[in-house]
């Protein structure tokens, strides 16, 4: 019915974004017909698909500039002019600037401590045998499949307990906690790879085991390290579930929760323009950085998945 | 190599597993435990009750709800979004047509365009796509709605989140549209180490696109679907559908518990109704539902591995 084999001729390619750069020789006018109905049905829904997934993106940051009676009134238009002050109002007034600061300091803390935590752990698990190393290890990786807000009930009362509920460490603990299962898992399987042969030569040279694992194992699991921690970095940043569990002070809040506690407040304060600025500002950083590392994302967040 | 290992060992081993056991490990066991008392959560006294909770959830109307929602977030929306994904996927790498003098197969113009942008939503946080889509499903002003309106279907303006019918599709439609993309990637990666001889053979043998992706594509790539396909669905059972449900639906779980989902109501008991004892007894319930699940899956699943 359908090959690879067949051409397809140049209409067919009109609906792809990228433009051409070589011209299809000619081929048998017989397997055209085929070729051409599959290559334009292909692209077209791969075209369509990436309007679906960048319309509602860009209707968000049309929506940040536009004042409230036109978001209402006609959402598809384009802003009369840009309203930037929706940027500030969003940025002083809804808390953005605040949500901000304590989403950096929460996923800075928690990120440095899943990576030193998660490596030391996994270094020991890959590379050392001693009774119970399977029983811990299965232990950690037990809890990726574990439904987490079975856990959260009554790990409100433990950490409301120690005195860590609503502060910004408490939060990094818990963050760096639930990470660990899936950084033990990855960097357990990283340390395996790497050759024994430069570690033993270290420790017979009489560095000790913590030294050899800070100066000669970790910089060798640096492209591990990076992978991990982009998965991580990102898993944190849009983490939802934990603060709203664990994090009820709103001066405490971290961006995803400031934003849906500020789309609740809209329903009697209004400013809806300063809402989607407020999201937009939340999505862009993100975004930014992923089209800039995008190699190095894609590959930390499918590594786990692939291995 | 012997000379202080075991001390090394405690002393690597400690913090992590000490950090992981009391915030993890130490949590999952109370509320097992919990679920036999009636702790309200908001006083620490509480007494055993036996499977008084077990009896009540097996009563309880909203919790039959959640749990048909939760099963068929598991089983619909892994089906959905990694088919989707196979098929942008294989459209991608294989569905180019042959040029002069290239390889056999090849993906299509644009390929890693469609790649970037598709993964787009998989770097946003799933709160922020939420809140989107909220505003999006608005029926008066929000943009689905107002394409309608757009393209002449002004007569047709559903409720969506409003509308008791519509409310849970509508939600699943976000989970799909955000994950779809880290399959597409996870897919097209696995597809790329799948040799070019498989497909010249299968080429010439007068293969078609369809009988290639079943015969060929699908075999080399099923220990990466299969993967893909348990953590899809732990995604649909736990914080993803949590999000989403919480966030976009009015109640949350609404309208009528018609969106209502295991991971939902266990917060809402625990953290809203003050009932802790009773929502670690659902907590369990998504806990057996889930690994129930996995073990399907991987069951299921079961092939001999292809090596190639």
């Amino acid at each position: 019915m359908k090959t690879t084999e067949t051409p397809a001729p140049l209409p067919a390619e009109s609906g792809a974004p990228i433009t051409k750069t070589d011209t299809p020789p000619p081929r048998p006018p017989k397997e055209k017909k085929e070729g051409t109905v599959l290559n334009a049905f292909s692209h077209g829904i791969l075209v369509i698909w990436a309007f679906m997934v960048v319309m509602p993106l860009l209707w968000a940051v049309m929506t940040s500039f536009k004042d409230d009676r036109s978001i209402f009134s006609s959402p598809w238009s384009l802003p009369d002019t840009l309203h930037f002050d929706n940027w500030s109002r969003a940025w002083t007034e809804a808390n953005m600037s605040d949500y901000f600061l304590n989403t950096v300091l929460v996923v800075g803390g928690s990120l440095v401590g899943t990576l030193v935590l998660g490596s030391m752990a996994a270094y020991v698990l890959a590379r050392f045998d001693f009774p119970g190393n399977r029983f811990i290890y299965y232990l950690f990786i037990g809890g990726m499949s574990f439904p987490i807000m079975l856990a959260l009930v009554p790990l409100f009362y433990v950490v409301n307990n120690m005195g860590l509920l609503n502060t910004i460490h408490g939060l990094i603990l818990v963050y760096i906690a639930y990470s660990l299962p899936f950084t033990v898992f990855f960097l357990t399987a990283f340390f395996r790879t790497l050759p024994t042969s430069i570690a033993e030569a270290a420790f017979v040279d009489g560095a000790s085991h913590s030294r050899t694992f800070f100066q000669i194992m970790l910089p060798m699991a640096k492209p591990g390290l990076i992978s991990v921690g982009i998965f991580n970095f990102l898993g944190q940043w849009n983490q939802y579930m934990l603060p709203t569990v664990l994090n009820t002070d709103p001066d405490k809040r971290v961006l995803t929760q400031g934003l849906v506690q500020l789309a609740v407040s809209q329903g009697y304060k209004g400013d809806w323009s300063g809402l989607f600025a407020g999201l937009v500002m939340a999505m862009l950083p993100v975004l930014a950085a992923y089209i800039i590392f995008q190699r190095q994302v894609v590959q930390g967040l499918t590594a786990g998945a692939l291995k | 190599m012997q000379h202080g290992k075991y001390r090394f060992i405690v002393g690597f081993l400690a913090l992590p597993l000490g950090l992981y056991a009391l915030f993890v490990i130490w949590p999952f066991i109370q509320s097992i435990y919990y679920s036999f008392t009636d702790w309200t959560g908001l006083s620490p006294e509480f007494k055993m009750v036996g499977f008084d909770n077990y009896n009540r959830m097996l009563d309880d109307e909203i919790f039959w709800k959640s749990l048909q929602h939760s099963l068929l977030f598991a089983l619909l929306l892994p089906v959905v979004t990694i088919g989707l994904a196979l098929f942008f996927a294989f459209m991608i790498n294989v569905g180019g047509r042959k040029r002069k003098n290239g390889p056999v197969v090849s993906g299509v113009r644009g390929s890693s365009f469609y790649k970037i942008v598709y993964f787009f939503p998989q770097v946003l946080s799933i709160a922020i796509v939420a809140l989107l889509f909220a505003f999006a499903y608005n029926p008066d002003s929000g943009a689905i709605n107002s394409v309608l309106r757009g393209i002449g279907l002004g007569d047709v303006q559903p409720l969506w989140l409003g509308d008791p019918d519509l409310a849970l599709w509508a939600v699943m439609a976000v989970l799909v549209w955000s994950t779809v993309g880290f399959f597409v990637v996870l897919f097209s990666a696995g597809m790329a180490s799948i040799p070019a001889e498989m497909y010249e053979a299968a080429l010439l043998d007068g293969a078609n696109r369809v009988t290639t992706f079943f015969r060929v594509t699908l075999p080399l790539l099923w220990d990466t679907v299969q993967s893909g396909w348990v953590y899809m669905g732990i995604l649909a059972l736990g914080a993803e559908s949590f999000a989403v449900v919480q966030i976009m639906t009015t109640g949350p779980g609404g309208p009528d518990y018609s969106t209502t989902v295991m991971v939902l109501y266990v917060y809402q008991k625990a953290f809203r109704d003050g009932q802790a004892a009773y929502a670690t007894t659902i907590g369990v319930a998504l806990l057996v539902v889930t690994l129930a699940f996995a073990a399907v899956v991987m069951r299921l699943g079961r092939r001999e591995r292809l090596e190639y």
